[in-house]
């Protein structure tokens, strides 16, 4: 019985850390959804860009670890700047399919140039120390617990930033009724360049926590699909909604790891994309998202 | 020097191929297609073959998202179904006649299975359940150890038909002309008929489609269906040609790719297919070509030159999609329009 609940909260505690993450990566998506319509599918390949340059900056020039996790951020900006003005910005008003595909052109782009850059192969960043923390029997590696006190943090940075500043509420209020707030006085083109912005910081900050645990590779962009599941869940236009749903799925993955492994083996991998299914069948918007509704 | 075409009878309106110009084209470009094989090095034929399957794909996926307006991002996946399905009935002794026809219907069964969420999602949700079923099928590729070899993949089987063995590349080389062919006259045929125009209302404006009574749901999944058919064929031909299957040919990037033929050919258009794909694979061997002498000139740069093609084609999707988003379809119609009266245009 013991052994049972220790065995669930092992489980429970490292998917939650997990979730924290995927709530950061998923918040990028909703970010840009909410103010431009779009689905940013190279969100993954953004992750990835920012792991590499935060990772070359600390081992390749030797900077310490919080100064490059700065310059990475300013990395970010720029990259995120660059995107929208040059890529997406043509094609505002074009039919979702053009979008779509834009971004996944992107991501052709960028996994070629850090290809170019930095090789094939896996990195490791090697900062924080291996030996678990031990919780009344239950063990999290450091890695996990500064994952998640980061994401944490982050996460209430955001909230309170949407809730009290004036670039979180013209960001609101553009989501909100682009025309509106327009005529309001608020730039929305300045605000579609801040979601951007924003995005590429949030995932880069992502993909060096998961580049700490699972080492930097280019395979670190899969990590933008598997959060589809956590946007999906709680919905692709509610901030809330992104946090709650990255936190579900990174529990489900590890729970089903636990759990379901014995019977169909290496199961987690696909078990959130099942959760999507069923989660679109019946409630194709979500927990929190606001439902389309057609009159003709 | 023609002035216009004029129709005299509706019969005249209705064919495919309105003037003896176009059909003496036509029968050229066919009669190149079959002699290929006697002129073009073993290499070359082999290069076309991988065309005409990925042609067959394409037509499959404008089906579904150029007609249908259904973006599909698991299309890869479904040719996945259709590899593993001939190559498994092979196994079992089913003769390839039969096998090629049974794997385009057990992948449209797959593909009407996943289409079903169309019932009630559109555009980016319905793209996202692809990923899905992309991810799923993948899945179950990999882990199904028993039935498919797992991440080693199967031994495809030659199939034979009558006195052709599809090991031989020739022979593989005609029955993949003879399917694209088809492929194409069936496309031609279902956009002009009853179904055609159904899946383009549905694509344009589906709830004026639904009042003026088409069956919403159930031509979204006919042409789930139809795409998925095609997807199962060109499957098959391609497990024929790799010889060796694994997971790896049907994942993601492939799926990405095939989408992507589709925008360059042109959404939407019959010919959209062949043009996209023509454009992506002359593209590749150009870059194949440069590559090459690249690495052997400068050693020292291999990856450069390994992910020059993967940005080369990003840019070219991205190019596309902002300068020319109907494809080289539309393009090479405003080209015929301009020189067809020229010089008096007016």
């Amino acid at each position: 019985m013991e052994n049972e609940f220790l065995f669930f909260m092992q489980f429970l505690l490292s998917g939650l850390s997990m979730g924290s993450i995927y709530a950061l990566v998923a918040l990028g998506f909703v970010l840009i959804y909410k103010a431009t319509s779009i689905l940013n599918l190279a969100q993954g390949e953004f992750l990835m860009v920012g792991a590499y340059v935060c990772l070359s900056i600390t081992l390749d020039l030797g900077l310490n670890f919080l100064a490059s996790f700065m310059l990475t951020m300013v990395f970010s900006v720029i990259l995120g700047l660059a995107v929208e003005r040059l890529v997406l910005r043509p094609l505002i008003g074009e039919p979702i399919i053009s979008v779509i595909m834009v971004t996944l052109g992107l991501t052709y782009i960028l996994r070629g140039l850090v290809i170019m850059i930095w090789g094939n192969d896996i990195r490791q960043f090697n900062i924080f120390p291996e030996q678990p923390v031990d919780f009344w029997g239950v063990k999290l590696t450091y890695l996990y617990l500064y994952s998640m006190g980061i994401s944490l943090v982050l996460l209430t940075v955001f909230a309170l930033f949407f809730k009290y500043a004036r670039a979180g509420i013209f960001m609101r209020a553009v989501a909100d009724h682009q025309t509106a707030a327009q005529s309001m006085g608020i730039s929305v083109k300045r605000v579609f360049a801040m979601s951007w912005c924003i995005a590429a910081v949030v995932s880069s900050i992502g993909g060096i926590l998961v580049g700490n645990i699972a080492g930097v590779g280019v395979d670190l962009s899969y990590i933008g699909l598997k959060v589809l599941p956590a946007v999906i869940l709680g919905g692709l236009d509610s901030i809330l909604g992104a946090i709650i749903g990255g936190l579900i799925v990174g529990v489900l993955e590890f729970l089903s790891a636990g759990y379901l492994d014995p019977y169909i083996p290496a199961i987690n991998e696909v078990f959130p994309f099942i959760v999507l299914v069923l989660v679109l069948m019946i409630k194709p918007y979500g927990l929190f998202g606001i439902e389309e509704i057609e009159r003709v | 020097m023609p002035a216009g075409l004029f129709h005299e009878s509706y019969r005249n309106d209705e064919r495919i191929f309105q003037t003896w110009f176009v059909r003496a084209w036509l029968m050229a470009f066919l009669i190149a297609c079959v002699l290929f094989p006697v002129v073009g090095s073993k290499y070359m034929v082999s290069i076309m073959t991988e065309v005409g399957i990925a042609i067959i794909a394409c037509h499959g996926l404008n089906i579904l998202t150029g007609f249908t307006g259904q973006i599909s991002l698991g299309h890869a996946a479904f040719l996945g179904v259709g590899a593993y399905t001939c190559s498994i009935l092979i196994e079992q002794g089913v003769p390839f006649i039969i096998v090629l026809p049974l794997a385009g219907a057990m992948t449209a069964l797959v593909g009407m299975i996943f289409g079903i969420p169309s019932l009630r999602l559109r555009g980016l949700y319905l793209a996202i359940a692809t990923i899905a079923a992309q991810f799923i099928i993948e899945f179950t590729i990999r882990r199904w150890d028993s039935l498919t070899g797992g991440v080693e993949g199967m031994f495809v089987e030659p199939g034979t038909i009558g006195p052709f063995h599809f090991d031989n590349r020739v022979h593989l080389y005609y029955l993949t002309l003879i399917l694209a062919v088809a492929a194409t006259v069936v496309i031609k045929n279902i956009v002009r008929a009853r179904s055609g125009r159904a899946f383009v209302a549905v694509r344009d404006r589906y709830l004026a489609a639904e009042v003026i009574g088409v069956h919403v749901f159930k031509y979204r999944l006919m042409s789930f269906a139809v795409s998925s058919f095609f997807a199962g064929i060109a499957g098959a031909l391609l497990a024929q040609y790799l010889e060796v299957i694994t997971h790896e040919s049907f994942t993601i990037h492939q799926s990405i790719d095939y989408l992507a033929m589709c925008i360059i050919g042109g959404l939407g258009h019959v010919l959209g297919g062949i043009y996209g794909v023509g454009f992506w694979f002359i593209l590749e061997r150009i870059l194949e070509l440069v590559t090459t002498n690249l690495n052997t000139a400068f050693p020292d740069h291999i990856t450069w030159f390994v992910s020059i093609k993967e940005i080369v084609f990003g840019c070219v999707i991205v190019l596309f999609l902002i300068f020319e988003p109907d494809g080289l379809a539309a393009r090479w119609r405003t080209i015929r329009a301009y020189w067809k009266l020229w010089p008096f245009s007016y």
